[in-house]
This record gives C-alpha cells, structure tokens and sequence, in this order.
C-alpha cells in the first residue's frame, strides 16, 4: 500500500518540479520515488499477506511480484525519455507525471481485492494513456490513434462495467473472497454466466486478444515509440495479472464453462497475430502484431495447468516486456536517424553500429523463444503447463505459430546482418541507451541460462 | 408522492434488467454502426448510465449499499474520461476541420 501511496505522491511531486521549472530534476527524482516504491514492496513481502482497507487491496506475493515488474519496466523506459520529446514541448514535466499516474493505475489492477478498484485501476491506468498516445497534437496518425484508443477504451471499459453489475447482481457483493465464496456454493443464475462473459469481452479488449484486437495495431503504429512500449509492456503486464487473479482465484469452480472460451480465443489470437505480423513492412507495426500473439501466448497460464500458472505467466512477461523495451529502444533511434521504421531502415546497421545490432538480435532471439533466451524458458514453461493441461490441439497450433514467429523476428536480423548499408547516416547512441541495453540484454541471457531464482518465486 | 414510490418498489427486478440490456444495447450498436464522434461518445455514456441503473437496482434488491457507491466511482471516472475525450475530438477537429470517425484513416495496411 505504501507503494501505491508514493508513486501518486511522486507524480504530483513532479508535476511541480515542472511548474517551478527543476527539469534537471525530474528523472533523478522519478528514478529515487520508483527505487523506493520498489523498496516498500520489497519490504511487504514478508508480512502475511491480508486484504487491506475493509478488502480493498491485497498485496501477496503475485500482485508484489507483479507490481515490481512493472515499476522497473517504467523505470527503465524513463531512462529512455531523456531527450525523446524534448523536440515537441518544454513542459517535460507532463509526461513524467503522466506515465507515473498510469504505473499507479497497473499497481491497483494488479493488487485489487473488489471489483471496484479493478474498475479504478484501469480506468487510471486508461486515462492517463489516452492523452500520451495523442501527445504530439499536429500529427495525424498519432491523433487517430489516440482517438480509437480512447473509443475502444471506453467502449470495452462499459462492457467489463456490465459484466461487474451482473455479477454482483447475482452475488451481492464486490468483494473477491465474498464471490469466491458465492461461486464454490454452486447453484448459479444465468445473469452471473453473463457477467463472466462480458467481463472476458472487457479484458480481452483490454489485453488485445483476438476477435478484440483490431484496435491494437492502430493504435501501437500511431502513438510515440515510446508510449508505444510501455502500452506493450506495463499495460499487458498489469491486465494479464488482473485476469489471472480474477479466474485463478474466483472463477476456478466454473471453469468449465470459460476454458473452452478461452481455448479458441488463444487459438485464434496466435493465428491472426502471427499472420498478420508476417505480412507487414513496418518494423513498428509487426512489433504491433507480435504483441497481439504473444497475448495469446499469455492466455495459456490461465487454460494450462493452474499450479504453475502464477510462475509461468510472470516468467513469460519478463521475458517480453525485457525483449521489448530493447527492440523499441532500438527503433527509436532508428526513426530519429533514418525518419522510417520500416525494415529497410535497419539495412545494414551491423556495419555501423555492431553492438546494437547484436543487442537487438538477443532481443529477437528471446521473442522468438530460441533457446539460452529468457523466452525460451518462459515459453517452455507455458507449452508445458498446457501439456498438463492436456490441450493437445491448442498446443500443435502454438507450436506452428512458434515457428512463423521466428520468419518475421529474423526479418530485422537479416536486414542487419545481411543487407548492404543504404546509406551514411550516423547513429547518435546516447550512453543512456546503451546503459539500458546492455542491462537488458544481459537480463535476457542471465534468465535464459539460470532461470531457477524466478521459477520459484511467487 | 409516497404512492408513487410504493408503486416503483413493486416494479420487479426482471424488468430493470431487460431495460437496463436494451438501454446498454442501444449504446452498443450506436458505438458500432455510427459515424460521428460526438454521437459515439454519448452512446459510451448511454452504456454506462445503463450500468449505473442496474446497479441502483440490484443494490435496492440485495439491500446492499455498496452497489450504489460503485455508481458515484463510475459517475466520477466517466466525467475524467469525457474530459480527456472531448479534449481529444477538439485536437482531432484542429487538425481535420471533421468530427467524422471516417476522416480518420491513416492507419491502414
């Protein structure tokens, strides 16, 4: 709860260091609120884990686990600010502030006990992103993308709204533990399946998974790079956790009414998102789409077997969210040099900039799951839960799907490795970049090789 | 007066949730099969009012308070959220002198 509480204190805080105008100040003070915010719940997890605040919030080993992730995600993506939008406005403070209001909104989804902190936590989590995905104001792409997120937003948040009321229509209250209760009696209405169902429509929504995806790559093309990873990242991660905890711990009497559901929305979201993905010419907009199959990737810890489900789903997002942060990092010098992001733009660059380049290669490496990678393990452990699970034709289509996944990742190796330089451009690598990358980089292998310390972790 | 409110409670709970559905479904299909911008945003609000009514009735029901404070965070948020979108229409109409979704297009494959 402490965490909850510095990361709303920090952001107003720096909202004023930008009306006082520290900007000097703004990533040293985000970074120490964000190490202490950590520090708090690093602190939490030994306490026994109670619900607090009359049930409202609940911060066990999963929602810490999960909430860290996502503060060091945002952390790592501040380093990265540093100079990306200091061509569009000198009031910096706003997107410091902004991205720290979201991050308060993931922790809330993460850790909430009652349905309507869930509500809160996105709606926060939502808002505070529509106005960073619309944030260059004169550019077309960027405003459509905030407007058919802010529709789509509010479209899906009214369907999660519907199926909230009908359950608690059904069970009478908010609560988790009070529904989980009123679940395992048995004996339930027709108006409850509703409300299960139309809360699977909104967070699927939210999530991007397929028949609910078609906002998602539009969305992720037009906003800054930037915004766009940490959509990619901390948005997925929290909603992920959110959809886990609601089925894994209320839901599981039932489950043979949602895994079906599930089971084809994974299927089809694979499919459709690695299709797609193959297909496109823009760097940015194939990252779009490699995040819509990895949700179908991420829809296994909640159909596969639930013993493991907690750990492999935050290996799984580890992993994505590590590889990631570094292929947008590294589009985002790419856009500044050469103005495009489409493969052609990375023609070359072994020549010109080598230990980027082999960066960016583990990176795809880890999407692609080849081994010694972090992906690798984290999609190892969801093909295996899902193994137990016996879901046997899920598991052929992933496998496939695993496969063209590495056509469309190795894209941008060979355009690298292989292609002829275009053209002279020098890439200006701020050491901030390299920091990050570096760290990230070594993230991927260190986890790749020795996976045990996350393995057992929550 | 008080006739009227007696009169209200016998109106059964079957009957809030099937106009709740419709009111909901209308906002649906308007987000769906409309144009403007302006109009999609009130059938978010129409989705959302139809919520905040079932929800006053099934807390009347259960004789449960907590169902009607969900309706004052759910008033709240969708006020924070129409600001943010109206702000959005209003930078989108800058730039395209258009309050028509089909304006947009930029994004396509």
């Amino acid at each position: 709860m402490a965490a909850i509480i510095t990361l709303s204190l920090l952001a107003i805080l720096v909202l004023y260091l930008g009306l006082y105008k520290a900007q000097k100040f703004l990533l040293p003070v985000s970074l120490i609120g964000l190490a202490t915010a950590i520090g708090f719940l690093v602190r939490d997890w030994q306490l026994q884990a109670e619900p607090a605040y009359s049930g409202m919030i609940l911060f066990d080993h999963f929602a810490i686990a999960f909430a860290i992730l996502c503060i060091a995600v945002t952390a790592v993506l501040l380093l990265l600010i540093k100079g990306y939008f200091d061509d569009l406005s000198h009031h910096l403070a706003e997107y410091y502030s902004l991205l720290l209001f979201s991050l308060t909104g993931a922790i809330l989804v993460t850790a909430y006990h009652n349905f309507a902190l869930l509500f809160m936590g996105i709606e926060i989590m939502s808002v505070a992103l529509y106005i960073l995905v619309g944030i260059r104001k004169k550019d077309f792409a960027s405003n459509e993308a905030a407007l058919k997120y802010f529709i789509m937003g509010a479209f899906s948040t009214g369907f999660l709204l519907f199926g909230i009321t009908l359950i608690y229509g059904a069970s009478g209250s908010f609560d988790l533990a009070a529904i989980r209760d009123y679940v395992a009696l048995g004996q339930l209405p027709m108006m409850f399946y509703g409300g299960v169902l139309l809360l699977i429509v909104g967070l699927l929504f939210k999530v991007g998974a397929a028949p609910f995806h078609f906002w998602t790559a539009d969305v992720y093309e037009g906003a800054p790079i930037l915004i766009t990873a940490y959509m990619s990242t901390v948005v997925k991660i929290a909603s992920f956790a959110a959809l886990l905890r609601l089925f894994s711990y209320c839901f599981i009497p039932v489950s043979e009414f949602w895994t079906p559901l599930f089971l084809v929305i994974s299927g089809l979201t694979l499919v459709i998102g690695n299709l797609s993905a193959l297909v496109q010419v823009s760097f940015k907009r194939m990252l779009a789409y490699s995040s819509i199959s990895h949700a179908g990737y991420l829809l296994f810890a909640l159909v596969g077997s639930q013993d493991v489900a907690a750990n492999s789903l935050f290996m799984y997002v580890t992993a994505y969210a590590v590889a990631t942060v570094v292929a947008f990092g590294v589009l985002i010098i790419v856009k500044r040099t050469t103005g495009s992001d489409h493969f052609e733009a990375f023609n070359g660059l072994s020549k010109k900039n080598p230990l980027m380049s082999l960066l960016l290669t583990v990176a795809m490496l880890s999407l692609a799951g080849i081994p010694l990678t972090a992906g690798f393990i984290g999609k190892f452990m969801m093909f295996s839960s899902l193994m137990s699970g016996t879901h046997i034709a899920l598991l052929v289509v992933a496998i496939i799907n695993a496969a063209i996944g590495i056509c469309y990742y190795l894209r941008v190796v060979i355009a690298m490795y292989f292609k002829p330089v275009e053209n002279e451009q020098v890439f200006q690598v701020g050491i901030n970049y390299y920091l990050v990358f570096i760290i990230l980089g070594v993230v991927t292998l260190l986890l790749g090789i020795f996976p045990n310390s996350l393995l057992q972790l929550i | 007066m008080e006739n009227i409110v007696q009169n209200l409670q016998t109106v059964p709970l079957n009957h809030y949730i099937l106009f709740s559905t419709l009111i909901f479904s209308i906002g649906v299909i308007g987000v769906l099969i409309r144009r403007n911008m302006i109009i999609m945003m009130m059938s978010i609000e129409l989705m959302l009012n139809a919520v905040n009514l079932l929800l006053a009735a099934f807390s009347v029901h259960h004789g449960d308070s907590s169902g009607q404070v969900f309706v004052f965070f759910i008033m709240a948020l969708a006020a924070a959220e129409v600001a943010v979108g109206l702000a959005i229409i209003i930078m989108v109409y800058r730039n395209t002198k258009s309050v028509d979704i089909d304006a947009l297009n930029k994004l396509r494959w």
